[in-house]
């Protein structure tokens, strides 16, 4: 079997790293910015997400998101896959959390987990490295949250806390997101994709696939893409698998458009596209008088699933996750501060700023958006990639459950703040350029009518094309998806594996 | 002087500006953001962000025909009001850029007890902790839902 993989960006290297200089915290929002509309890389495309209040962010290069993301790898629960049943909103999952817990467990093992055995929060599993410390933050929104009586627990995170398969322990850097020059955080250009190469896989970086191709008896041909040197190239395949994310994989089924898909590939419910789900953040932040780790340390440190199962008192179904962060570089948090007027231009501005560098507690809320149609993935009438491909748009609403859960988590949030006697409280809601989950848009279920892909990732349209990304949700619990992204696709690899004589019936 | 990117006026404002935001402070001896070096900085660093900085300055020089330097103190302050109030992502780049390269000055960062440095190779110290705040959480029962 030979398998090719067309990835749009290149290798990121480790000394690249914004940690490698001095002007880190600059580069979060030049080069090596979340959001492909700011960074421009030549492996960027646009995104037109004007009429969304989130913006999306990603990474393209080899390792995708993983390699600018802060390593937070939750599971979803086992009622994430049982909405609809539950509680009546949107549907459940053609598939439960038994079925992927192996493969949540092997991808624990090859990103290298670290985290706490015991979450009461959770269905029993054992990450296989210890958790990362606690350091003073920690300790001090442990004692807020003991007051309060409420659960938290330390985050699992793809951060190795011991050596671990040739990765250096965590240093703490910080600034986990924008990458990590100590090759602590697991990302799958260090994870999966030297045993993939060694294995014989052939990747093909700077190729931007424009289109799939299909042949006359409707099975997927190839695809159309720009090589390296932007000439136009043809790769015939017997198998198409995509894995470019809720956006991308959305728009390039909406690009494949052929005399038999005129709709965009795969796309006979007309649901690629659709049911966009972000995960809308919000943000609480007080300052304590006691020091924190400040721009020390993971950004992860604990997480609190008290609010995350539903209770319909709440005025809301379904639910969200705290996390509990650690502190920015002093740079950002000079630029947070003097924005909400905690610190003044002008002669103030040093005693003011002296006071509340170092002691932020921070909590993040991720919140569980549902399916809703109009939030959508289309092709934008004029924006163009590079290559002249038509560029993603975004519609995207926040909808009326998830407004009323973050009512009612920024208020449970506050609360937190007030149980360790902080001060200075300021909120986000929601976090703009928090748009990193991008879920839904090519679901998976067993009604054609109802979802893009089978119960096992192939598409209901196309016998031999697969989907192997966060598209594939029915619905986004409310965790950051990369654990359970990874978790389907060994799970999908598996069943062509074991489906491989049939494979196409 | 330092960019030709931007104007005279253009540089001038934004060194002013930088000098309202931070000023000097002899309590804490450090210098302010119109620091020649740090200044310097910031006009050598700006090449990402450049036309949201140049169109912050343009709002800047839109509100007074003369450079913001040669206002009265009173004037430039009722400057940075009405571009505060103003608002918008230009004047947020703009502000945030002046701020990122005030706080990785060397001088600024012993000030604060931070040894001037990249986080990696060395990286930074982060306590274990104590661990026993969980033995309450442990001590729960397991409360996930099951979904069956």
């Amino acid at each position: 079997m030979r398998i090719v993989c067309l990835e749009q960006g290149g290798w990121v290297k480790s000394r690249d790293f914004p940690t490698n200089s001095r002007d880190y915290e600059q580069r979060k929002f030049t080069d090596f910015s979340t959001s492909p509309n700011v960074r421009k890389r030549p492996a960027d495309y646009p995104i037109n997400d004007e009429n969304s209040p989130i913006k999306i962010v990603n990474f393209n290069g080899v390792g995708g998101a993983t390699v600018m993301y802060t390593a937070h790898f939750p599971r979803l629960h086992p009622s994430d896959f049982r909405t609809r049943s539950l509680d009546g909103v949107g549907e459940d999952w053609p598939i439960d959390y038994k079925t992927l817990d192996p493969f949540y467990a092997l991808n624990d093992r090859m990103m290298g987990v670290s985290g706490l055995a015991g979450d009461p929060a959770y269905p029993a599993h054992c990450p296989p490295m210890p958790p990362l410390p606690l350091g003073r933050s920690g300790q001090q929104m442990a004692k807020a949250m003991n007051k309060l009586g409420w659960h938290w627990w330390p985050s699992e995170t793809t951060i190795a806390t011991t050596a671990y398969e040739g990765r250096a322990p965590c240093i703490n850097l910080g600034q986990c997101t924008p990458g990590c020059a100590q090759g602590a955080k697991a990302s799958t250009d260090i994870t999966y994709w030297p045993q993939a190469i060694r294995a014989g896989v052939e990747l093909r970086t700077h190729c931007r696939v424009r289109e799939i191709t299909v042949g006359p008896d409707g099975m997927a041909s190839g695809v159309i893409y720009y090589d390296v040197d932007g000439k136009e190239t043809y790769q015939p395949a017997e198998v198409v698998i995509l894995a470019c994310n809720g956006v991308g994989t959305a728009r390039l089924l909406l690009n494949s458009v052929s005399a038999k898909f005129p709709d965009g590939l795969a796309n006979s419910s007309g649901l690629v596209g659709k049911n966009l789900m972000l995960h809308p953040f919000a943000a609480v932040t007080g300052y304590v008088d006691e020091p924190m780790d400040g721009y020390a340390g993971p950004t992860m440190c604990l997480w609190s699933q008290e609010f995350y199962e539903t209770d319909r008192r709440r005025g809301f179904v379904r639910g969200f996750n705290f996390q509990f962060n650690r502190g920015v570089g002093v740079g950002t948090e000079a630029y947070e501060t003097l924005s909400r007027n905690f610190v003044p231009w002008g002669e103030g501005h040093h005693d003011a700023f002296r006071r509340l560098v170092g002691h932020a507690f921070r909590i993040a809320i991720c919140a569980e958006d549902l399916p809703e149609e109009h939030n959508r993935v289309t092709l934008d009438s004029f924006l163009k990639d590079d290559h002249g491909i038509p560029a993603p748009r975004i519609d995207y609403k926040i909808g009326e459950n998830t407004n009323r859960m973050l009512d009612f988590a920024i208020a449970r949030g506050k609360e937190i703040l007030e149980a360790a006697d902080a001060h200075h409280l300021a909120e986000i809601r929601p976090v703009v350029n928090g748009g990193w989950h991008l879920l839904g848009t090519a679901r998976m279920g067993t009604d054609p009518s109802r979802s893009v892909v089978n119960e096992w990732g192939r598409s209901h349209d196309v016998r031999n094309l697969f989907i192997v990304d966060g598209s594939i949700f029915v619905t986004a619990g409310g965790v950051n998806p990369t654990s359970t992204i990874q978790a389907l696709a060994l799970y999908i690899a598996d069943q062509m594996k074991q489906r491989l004589a049939t494979l196409f019936d | 002087m330092l960019d030709p990117a931007l104007s005279a006026r253009e540089q001038s404002d934004l060194r002013t500006l930088a000098a309202l935001m931070i000023p000097a402070s002899k309590k804490f001896d450090v210098p302010g953001a119109d620091d020649l070096t740090i200044f310097s900085d910031i006009v050598a660093s700006m090449s990402h962000e450049l036309s949201d900085i140049r169109a912050a300055l343009k709002l800047v020089s839109g509100m007074s025909d003369e450079p913001l330097s040669a206002l009265a103190q009173v004037d430039q302050m009722a400057v940075v009001s009405r571009l505060r109030a103003n608002g918008g992502s230009a004047i947020d780049t703009l502000i945030r850029h002046i701020l990122l390269c005030y706080y990785r000055d060397d001088r600024v960062m012993r000030s604060l007890g931070i040894e001037p440095r990249p986080p990696f190779p060395v990286g930074f110290l982060v306590e274990q902790g104590d661990w026993s705040l969980l033995d309450p959480v442990k001590a729960r029962a397991p409360f996930w839902r099951p979904a069956s």
